[in-house]
């Protein structure tokens, strides 16, 4: 019998993301104070803590889509250079074209609803300048099966798809242009628990196949302990604790990170 | 200094139905407008003796430019006869005496609504064409804030989403007029209701052309010699209407657009959409003699473009 191992993953000592001190404000409220993380090439980091406790406008500011009081944000890839939050609105938006993808937990936001499935894959590769009919349609067919998505209905408005296949849809608009980096935003909540397990193996099995870098952000603890390698426990716009992800489950040392796993269990 | 120097004297109307201040504006905007090919720019539009939606900002555009030397020419969907064209010509002759006439040759100002005549128009004419939506984002982005940042950054990508769900939809494009064009390699503008027969005729034309939406306030200009792309994919070429073959009944011309008149036993008869070239070829047939432009289209077919 032979066990079916992952391959031995390369260690690089140069995070392909460095976020450091990042920190966000609105009005009175601190968001985010001085938050700093790094993930390295095909890691899964996966970033929990209750409701408002500042992980999704940490996810946003990940992806250009606000920009913080305070901090820096690199990414080490060839043609990337500086600090991200200071790049223009015609920079930012080529940058998340073309690297970055991201899966929220409300479809409504990533996608556009009226139009169909397909379009939506492609809407990306054409923001990334693809002129060609027949390989947009290859390339959304595609995108769409590696998120299995089924293919007889890539031409269906999402409107009129169910809540997991919406997001798959949402991964496989965020996946077709091969980002090095993606973002996932609560991709599981709101769906009942056996479509939850399917995306979640979907995810897995693509991460695997494809050593995608992944921040994924739940609330749920079972969702982040599937996925991830290491883990950030956030509480009050801090994170509170960080280490690989059997040691914070098995050992966690703050009293909040305790809490956490044993509400769990 | 009293106000009364500073002022003109009060009058019942003046020259050409807008006040000067107003004609000054729609002026500048043009201007503006013709500096950058395709971008539209705002204007203060006026109220005239006209429902929004029935060619008020071409009216403008057309008061703003007329003088009593200016011959003028209304056409409506390519008639010079309907109710439109014929009051919005009697206005304009009414309030600047500019002479009228319904040939193309002969007209100096073209206002016109989603046609472009079938005889090549030369560089002293202008033509006015009327807008009901000057957005060519809105069907890809309902938020107009940010549809101005996408054309700020030439961010069109979604454009193409449109035309992809059609082939989609229904195996080849369906937007049968507006077509989306890439003016001048930079903006991209809707050439208002014009059929996709008409779009060609635009790219290095070499007349002005003014479009100008009264009701969204906006006008943009396509100048003479600039280029005018429809989009399209590389692998999908774009096509106008299978007008080519089509014969007009009334006149027995051939290869121009048509309008699809219904018969009653269900088939279709066909007449010419541009109704003063129409008459122009009946007038020829009963042995006239009668001046013809050079046409656009030669037997169906544009010139260059492999269609």
């Amino acid at each position: 019998m032979t066990i079916a191992l992952d391959a031995p993953r390369i260690v690089r000592t140069q995070p392909i993301l460095q976020a450091t001190g990042v920190s966000k404000s609105y009005g009175p409220v601190q968001a985010l104070s001085d938050v700093s993380a790094e993930v390295y090439p095909g890691e899964v980091l996966g970033i929990v803590g209750e409701s408002g406790s500042g992980k999704s406008t940490f996810l946003r500011c990940l992806n250009l889509e606000e920009t913080p009081d305070r901090g820096a944000y690199t990414l080490d890839l060839p043609d990337v250079q500086g600090n991200l939050f200071e790049l223009d609105r015609y920079a930012r938006r080529m940058l998340c074209a073309t690297r970055i993808g991201i899966v929220y937990q409300n479809p409504h936001q990533g996608l556009l609803m009226k139009h169909s499935s397909s379009g939506n894959v492609a809407e990306r590769l054409l923001v990334a300048g693809e002129r060609r009919f027949a390989v947009l349609r290859e390339k959304a067919r595609e995108a769409l099966d590696a998120s299995e998505f089924p293919l007889d209905r890539m031409d269906a408005p999402p409107v009129e798809l169910s809540g997991g296949m919406q997001q798959r849809v949402q991964l496989a608009k965020a996946i077709a242009l091969e980002p090095a980096l993606l973002l996932l935003d609560e991709p599981t909540t709101g769906l009942d628990v056996s479509v939850q397990a399917l995306v979640l193996d979907t995810l897995k099995r693509l991460q695997q196949e494809r050593r995608i870098t992944m921040i994924i952000v739940s609330h749920d603890l079972g969702v982040i302990r599937t996925l991830s390698d290491r883990v950030m426990v956030m509480r009050q716009g801090r994170v509170v604790e960080q280490g690989l992800a059997d040691q914070i489950f098995q050992d966690p040392q703050h009293a909040y990170t305790q809490q956490l796993v044993h509400a769990k269990l | 200094m009293s106000l009364a120097t500073l002022t003109r004297a009060w009058e019942p109307m003046s020259y050409g139905f807008l006040d000067g201040s107003a004609k000054r504006e729609v002026r500048r905007k043009m201007l503006k407008a013709v500096a950058v090919p395709g971008c539209q720019m705002p204007y203060a539009s006026r109220e005239v003796p006209m429902a929004r939606g029935w060619g008020t900002g071409g009216l403008q555009v057309s008061c703003t430019l007329l003088n009593p030397k200016m011959r003028v020419k209304v056409i409506d969907q390519g008639a010079d006869d309907s109710v439109n064209a014929a009051s919005i010509r009697k206005f304009l002759a009414r309030v600047s005496g500019a002479p009228t006439t319904t040939d193309t040759l002969e007209a100096d100002l073209i206002q016109s609504r989603h046609r472009i005549p079938e005889e090549i128009l030369r560089e002293d004419q202008v033509l006015v064409l009327q807008v009901p939506n000057p957005e060519p984002l809105r069907p890809v982005q309902p938020n107009m804030s940010i549809a101005r940042q996408m054309h700020a950054d030439a961010d069109y990508g979604r454009m193409w989403l449109q035309l992809y769900e059609q082939i989609v939809r229904a195996g080849r494009v369906m937007q049968g007029a507006s077509y989306p064009s890439l003016v001048n390699g930079r903006f991209i503008m809707t050439p208002s209701p014009i059929p996709r027969w008409d779009v060609p005729k635009l790219h290095m034309a070499k007349h002005l052309t003014i479009l100008s939406a009264g009701r969204e306030k906006r006008l943009y200009v396509v100048p003479p010699y600039t280029r005018v792309e429809p989009l399209v994919f590389d692998d999908v070429p774009y096509r106008v209407e299978e007008h080519g073959g089509l014969t007009c009944t009334r006149s027995g011309a051939t290869g121009f657009f048509m309008n699809e008149i219904p018969q009653d036993d269900g088939s279709s008869a066909y007449e010419i959409s541009d109704s003063d070239f129409g008459v122009k070829s009946i007038r020829k047939r009963e042995g006239e003699e009668v001046a013809f432009g050079a046409t656009w289209y030669t037997g169906g077919e544009m010139e260059g473009q492999g269609r």
